[in-house]
């Protein structure tokens, strides 16, 4: 039997952490070869797009996160719609479903998150979806273009996904109801204000959110067909669908079995390397670093999957590289509502100092920790927003400005002036001669 | 440099590229930059009827900050290892390999404002008539980007983007010139 060639990099998973890798790797190595796995039949498209396209608002040419020449110019071979079932990490090769065992020098899981399924009656029933991709949405775009009726939706969680449907559904005429658990929706990405802010659109839009509350089973009146849900106080909400929306999780597959370090999902160092060599991971199915939390923890959004994904690849292509940290971070922009925020939402003790400035549609708000900023949510004018994120991520002690962040006013030069003009690499005087004047270009000094 | 402090692996591999960069110690908050940018991105090419006529008026790519005596311009400064172009959600903006410009394919941006969230500039805005996300494209098919030219003190200096490599870096601006 021939020895299967040893690809040198394989990427289990084509969206943004495997994108973010491929195109690492090829920007210092041209030439190695990278196959990219993905059991979704598609090109890399933009997950959270998918509620454009149910909304009828964008096609899934539209929707691809590269152009299509993507693949064929960077030589990247694509295995598409088929399985990882298997990983050998001491032979470094994996199964797949439908063809031969691939080998490999180095891995990336990418995998990747999968929706939770609550055990809860009905969960099997025609007419109950997930929405996590591209199929999901055509799925259920499917369902809707059967009927001539008005579809009602029960909409189960009211997360990030929950509001990317309902709003998607909400086009497309759908009555929808969300039941969400907690207290408030986009309770993990929002704080109080901004999540009744949210809410408030949402109802003016005709959707009824209902809190605190569960639902215990999915109820069908016709076999196979939902009729609607019940929930934990013994309502019923008669619906022709249901979303369920209550969480993503890491996609572990075959990755729990394979000698791999997981907590809740693949723990990864600063390289993002797994605890086993040649295997790295990034995104959804990876906890990397968080630099408000200082430790390991899931941050699934898509940059961060994007940018642990170029770590990844620059070190699986032999260039030591560290990724910077993410932490959770989001833009919102549900009903015409525009809010974005990052690291913590709510402060967790009295430790914590919060400063707000809210007025008209504006709010501002930051958390600061040690003078640091922790976390931050601003709503309406998000413009700056980016320059408050950065001297969080950079760890800048803000407490001699932390009052002008907040202010109306706030922008670069707000800050100090040496945090000032690092940002914005103004030429120092000995530059600036030089432009006028090149004879003796030894003299440069260049700002590192 | 810029945007962080790491080195600029692949920078200068295809091209070198300008960068416009603020001297604030000349810049008296005059707007100019900001009145041509916007003429520049504006339908009409006469100033009068862009700003009279135009409606929504045209939305500049860079912005123009004051704090008593202290001004600036700050724009998009395509930044090596971009952090809205890792950010970007719909592949929207990428950058030019050739060009190594930060560019954006306004028919693919949704406006979510990820991109924003991450600028350590503030340089991105947010058209709110379209729903998207404009930027400076350092007005490719001028030689010199219109901010710059029609600053009356050389606060704004478009210039080669100094490497972490010091000959090279020495050569480009030898070239520059
Ligand atoms: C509706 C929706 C809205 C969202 N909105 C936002 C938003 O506004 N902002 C934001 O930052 N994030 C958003 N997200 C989250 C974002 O999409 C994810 O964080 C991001 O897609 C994670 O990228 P990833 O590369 O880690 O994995 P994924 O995008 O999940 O891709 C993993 C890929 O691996 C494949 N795969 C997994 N296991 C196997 C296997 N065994 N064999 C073969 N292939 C496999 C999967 O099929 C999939 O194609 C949203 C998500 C959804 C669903």
């Amino acid at each position: 039997m021939s020895v299967p060639e040893k690809i040198k990099y394989l990427i289990i998973g084509n969206s943004a952490g495997g994108i973010g890798a491929a195109e690492a790797i090829r920007e210092v190595d041209k030439k190695g070869t990278i196959n990219v796995i993905s059991d979704e039949p598609y090109p890399a498209y933009s997950r959270p797009l998918i509620s454009d396209y149910l909304a009828g608002d964008y096609t899934v040419e539209k929707m691809l996160y590269r152009p299509v020449d993507f693949y064929e110019k960077n030589s990247i071979k694509t295995i598409l719609g088929d399985k990882v079932i298997q990983l050998d990490t001491e032979k470094h090769t994996v199964k797949l479903e439908s063809i031969k065992p691939l080998t490999y020098q180095k891995l990336l899981l990418a995998t990747g998150g999968s929706p939770i399924i609550p055990r809860i009656e009905g969960n099997g029933l025609q007419g109950v979806f997930t929405f996590n991709k591209l199929d999901d949405a055509r799925s259920i775009d499917e369902f809707l273009n059967r009927y001539t009726k008005k579809i009602r939706a029960v909409v189960i969680g009211g997360g990030l996904i929950g509001a990317s449907v309902t709003e998607a559904l909400l086009k497309r005429e759908v009555k929808v109801t969300i039941v969400e658990m907690k207290d408030r929706i986009l309770n993990t990405i929002l704080d109080e204000e901004t999540s009744a802010m949210e809410a408030e659109a949402l109802v003016e839009c005709g959707v009824e959110i209902i809190t605190d509350h569960t639902a215990v089973s999915i109820n069908s009146y016709f076999p196979g067909e939902v009729s609607g849900i019940s929930l934990d106080d013994g309502r019923s909400i008669p619906c022709d669908m249901v979303v369920i929306a209550v969480g993503v999780q890491p996609r572990l597959d075959f990755i729990k079995n394979s000698g791999i370090k997981v907590n809740r999902g693949v723990i990864v160092d600063r390289q993002m390397q797994t605890s086993v060599a040649d295997v790295y991971a990034c995104g959804d199915v990876a906890e990397a670093f968080d630099f408000i939390y200082r430790e390991n923890r899931l941050t699934p959004i898509w940059p961060n999957a994007y940018a642990g994904g170029r770590t990844a690849g620059r070190n699986m292509a032999g260039i030591p590289d560290k990724y910077p940290g993410g932490t959770a971070m989001n833009a919102v922009k549900y009903f015409g509502v525009k809010i974005v925020s990052a690291g913590l939402v709510v402060p967790p003790d009295e430790s914590y100092e919060t400063l707000r400035e809210v007025h008209d549609h504006i709010y501002r708000k930051i958390i600061l920790r040690d003078g640091k900023l922790a976390g931050m949510v601003f709503a309406g004018d998000i413009e700056k927003s980016g320059i408050v994120y950065n001297l969080m991520k950079d760890g800048t002690d803000v407490s001699s400005f932390k009052e002008a962040i907040i202010s109306d006013d706030f922008g670069l030069t707000s800050l100090p002036d040496d945090i000032r003009q690092a940002k914005l690499a103004t030429p120092p005087d000995k530059y600036i001669s030089v432009v006028t004047s090149i004879e003796e270009p030894e003299e440069i000094v260049v700002e590192e | 440099m810029v945007c962080g402090n790491r080195l600029p692996h692949y920078f200068l591999q295809e091209g070198s590229m300008k960068r416009v960069y603020v001297n604030e110690d000349v810049c008296m908050g005059c707007h100019l930059c900001e009145i041509y940018c916007q003429l520049k991105h504006a339908k009409s090419k006469d100033l009068i009827k862009a700003f009279k006529k135009e409606s929504p008026r045209p939305l500049p790519r860079l912005r123009v900050e004051e704090k008593g005596v202290l001004s600036l311009s700050s724009r998009c400064q395509h930044c090596d290892d971009a952090p809205c172009v890792q950010a970007c959600l719909t592949g929207t903006l990428t950058r030019d390999p050739v060009s190594r410009l930060v560019t954006a394919d306004s028919e693919r941006c949704i406006g979510c404002g990820t991109c924003m969230l991450v600028c350590p500039l503030g340089a991105l805005r947010m058209d709110t008539e379209h729903k998207k996300m404009v930027k400076c494209d350092l007005c490719q098919d001028e030689e010199i980007p219109v901010c710059v030219a029609n600053c009356p003190n050389e606060a704004l200096l478009y210039m080669e983007v100094p490497n972490g490599n010091d000959k090279l870096e020495k050569k480009e601006l030898t070239q520059t010139q």
